[in-house]
C-alpha cells in the first residue's frame, strides 16, 4: 500500500513539473528558443493572480483573469525583450532569457517582497480515499488539468492552421516569411500562449510551495529534466517524462535506503542523462535526419 | 523598357549591412512573362531576388503590378503574390512534406481550391505523394527542390522568384523540373524570375533576359537574342 500512495504522490508531484514542462515545449516548438524565464514568467504570472485576489475576486476568475493577461505579458516580453535576440545565435537568444529570468525575479521582489504569501487553493481542499491510498483533490485537479492541457496544445498544434504556422517560424523564420506568414506576430502568439500556460503551472502549484519569487527555480530544475527527457518537441512527452521523473524521484526515496530525502533530487536527473545517451532525441521525440 | 510590366524595377541599389551588392538595377517581368538573370557569381542574381522579397535593404523603384513594394517587409511581399523560391530550398525539415505544402496556402481561405492545388502539385511531382507523411528533412535533394516549388505554388502567386532551382540536381530531375515550369506557365500565366546556372535550359523557358555584371545590367533582350551572342555563349554557355 505504501507503493501505490508512493506512487500516486509521485504522478501529483510530476503534474507540477509536468504543467511547466508543457510551457517550456510549448514556447521551443512555437518559436525554436529554450525559455529559461518560463518559470519566473509563470511567478510574475501568479503574483498577479494573488493581487487580483486580494482585491477580492474569487479564486477561479482570479486566475482566468491571469491567464488572459498572461497571453498578453508574454506577448509583450517577446516583442520588447526578446525579439533583438532572436536573429542572433541560439545560444545568444537563451543567454538573453537567463537574463530576462534575472530581471523578472528582481521586479518580483521589488514590487512583492520576499515573505512567503499563501495562495488560496483553486481546487477544495479535501481528499479521496480508495483502498488506503490518499488522493487529495487538488492533486486530481492538477493531473486532470494537465491532461487536459495535453490534449488542447496537441489539437492546437497538430489540427489548426495556427499550430502550423507557429511550427513553421519555429523550423525556419527566415523560409516561413517568404511563404507569407507574419513572423514577429507568430513569435507573440508563441511566447502569449507559453505564458497563459505557465500561469495556470504557477497558480495550480502556489497553494502547495506558497508564493515567493523563487518559487519556481526548483521545479523548473524537474520541468527542464522532463522536457529533455520526453524530447523537446513532445509535449505528451514533457508530461509523461514529468510522470515518470515525479514516481521514481518517490519511490528511490522511500525504498533505497541511501538516497532519502536528500540525494532524491539527483534520481530525475540521472535518469535522464542516462534516457539520453541511449535515445539522444529524448523518448518521444523525432529523431532528426537532415540532408543537405 | 516599356510600362506596364507586372514586376518593375529600376535604379534598384541593395546590399547587406554596409556592403551593397547592386548598384542600379532595371529589369522587368511581364505579366505570364519569363525573364532569365545571368551573370556570374557574385554579380548579385540572388540579392536582386531577396532585394524583391524585402530580406536586404534596397532602395528605388520596385513596382509589383503598379504597386510600390520597396518598402515592405518579406511576408508582405509574399501576400501580395510573389513566391520566393529561395536558394537551398527553405524546406521545413521537421514538418511533414504534407504540412510544408500546406504551409504555402496557410494564408488562403478558398479550402477547395487549395485542396486542388494540393492533388496538382502531387500530379506534377509524384514523389512528393509518395514521401507526403516523411520529415521533409529526410527527402532527397531533388524532392525538397520539387516541395519548395510545390509549397510556392500552393500559396497561388502571380510571380516566381526562382534561385539556381537546378543547382545539385541530376540532369533528368532538372529536365524533369523545367518541363513542370514550362507547365506551370501555361496553365495558370504564372511568370517567372529564374536565376540559372544551366543558361541553356533558362533561355530555352524565358523570353527575355538580362545579364547582370558586378551589381549593373549590362545587357537585356528577347531570351532567343541573348542565346544567340556570342558573348553570352562564350560566357555561359561553354561555346
Amino acid at each position: 500500500m505504501r507503493a501505490v500512495q508512493q506512487v500516486i504522490d509521485g504522478l501529483a508531484a510530476g503534474s507540477i513539473y509536468g504543467a511547466l514542462a508543457l510551457a517550456l515545449v510549448l514556447a521551443h516548438r512555437a518559436t525554436g528558443v529554450v525559455n529559461f524565464a518560463q518559470g519566473q514568467m509563470a511567478v510574475v504570472s501568479t503574483f498577479f493572480a494573488w493581487s487580483l485576489v486580494q482585491a477580492g475576486l474569487g479564486v477561479i476568475p482570479a486566475v482566468a483573469v491571469t491567464v488572459a493577461a498572461s497571453l498578453l505579458f508574454g506577448a509583450t516580453v517577446e516583442r520588447v525583450a526578446m525579439r533583438r535576440f532572436e536573429r542572433e545565435s541560439p545560444m545568444i537568444a537563451i543567454v538573453a532569457t537567463v537574463g530576462l529570468l534575472l530581471l523578472l525575479n528582481g521586479l518580483s521582489s521589488l514590487i512583492w517582497g520576499y515573505e512567503l504569501k499563501a495562495f488560496p487553493p483553486t481546487f477544495s481542499s479535501a481528499t479521496l480515499r480508495a483502498g488506503g491510498a490518499v488522493v487529495s483533490i487538488t492533486a486530481l485537479g492538477t493531473f486532470l488539468v494537465l491532461v487536459a492541457a495535453v490534449l488542447v496544445l496537441y489539437a492546437l498544434m497538430m489540427r489548426t492552421r495556427l499550430g502550423l504556422a507557429l511550427r513553421a517560424v519555429a523550423d525556419n523564420p527566415d523560409s516561413s516569411a517568404l511563404s507569407g506568414l507574419p513572423v514577429g506576430h507568430l513569435l507573440m502568439v508563441g511566447w502569449g500562449l507559453a505564458a497563459g500556460l505557465g500561469a495556470i503551472a504557477g497558480c495550480l502549484v502556489a497553494p502547495k510551495l506558497y508564493l515567493d519569487p523563487n518559487m519556481l527555480a526548483g521545479v523548473l530544475v524537474y520541468a527542464l529534466a522532463a522536457a529533455v527527457l520526453g524530447g523537446f518537441d513532445s509535449p505528451l512527452g514533457a508530461v509523461v517524462a514529468a510522470w515518470i521523473i515525479g514516481v521514481s524521484e518517490n519511490l528511490a526515496a522511500t525504498y533505497i535506503d541511501f538516497i532519502g530525502n536528500d540525494l532524491r533530487i539527483s534520481v530525475p536527473l540521472l535518469l535522464t542523462v542516462l534516457v539520453l545517451l541511449l535515445r539522444p532525441q529524448g523518448l518521444f521525440g523525432r529523431r532528426e535526419v537532415v540532408r543537405v | 523598357m516599356s510600362p506596364g510590366g507586372l514586376l518593375e524595377l529600376s535604379g534598384v541599389v541593395a546590399g547587406y549591412h554596409r556592403s551593397q551588392v547592386l548598384h542600379g538595377v532595371d529589369l522587368e517581368v511581364a505579366a505570364g512573362g519569363v525573364t532569365a538573370l545571368l551573370g556570374a557569381n557574385g554579380a548579385g542574381k540572388t540579392t536582386t531576388l531577396r532585394a524583391i522579397s524585402g530580406m536586404v535593404w534596397r532602395r528605388g523603384t520596385l513596382r509589383f503590378g503598379g504597386r510600390d513594394i520597396s518598402r515592405l517587409r518579406p511576408d508582405q511581399v509574399a501576400r501580395l503574390g510573389i513566391a520566393h523560391v529561395p536558394q537551398g530550398r527553405g524546406t521545413l525539415a521537421r514538418l511533414s512534406t504534407a504540412e510544408n505544402l500546406l504551409v504555402g496556402a496557410v494564408r488562403r481561405r478558398d479550402r477547395s481550391a487549395v485542396l486542388a492545388d494540393l492533388h496538382r502539385c502531387y500530379d506534377l511531382f509524384p514523389p512528393l505523394a509518395q514521401r507526403r507523411d516523411a520529415l521533409a528533412g529526410s527527402l532527397s535533394g531533388g524532392e525538397q527542390q520539387m516541395l519548395a516549388i510545390g509549397r510556392a505554388i500552393m500559396s497561388g502567386p502571380r510571380l516566381l522568384l526562382l534561385d539556381e532551382p537546378s543547382l545539385g540536381l541530376a540532369p533528368q530531375v532538372t529536365q524533369r523540373m523545367f518541363e513542370v515550369l514550362r507547365q506551370l506557365r501555361a496553365e495558370r500565366g504564372l511568370a517567372m524570375l529564374l536565376v540559372e546556372q544551366s543558361v541553356g535550359v533558362a533561355l530555352d523557358l524565358a523570353d527575355t533576359a538580362v545579364v547582370l555584371e558586378t551589381g549593373r545590367i549590362t545587357l537585356h533582350g528577347p531570351a532567343a537574342e541573348l542565346a544567340g551572342m556570342d558573348e553570352v555563349r562564350r560566357a555561359y554557355l561553354g561555346s
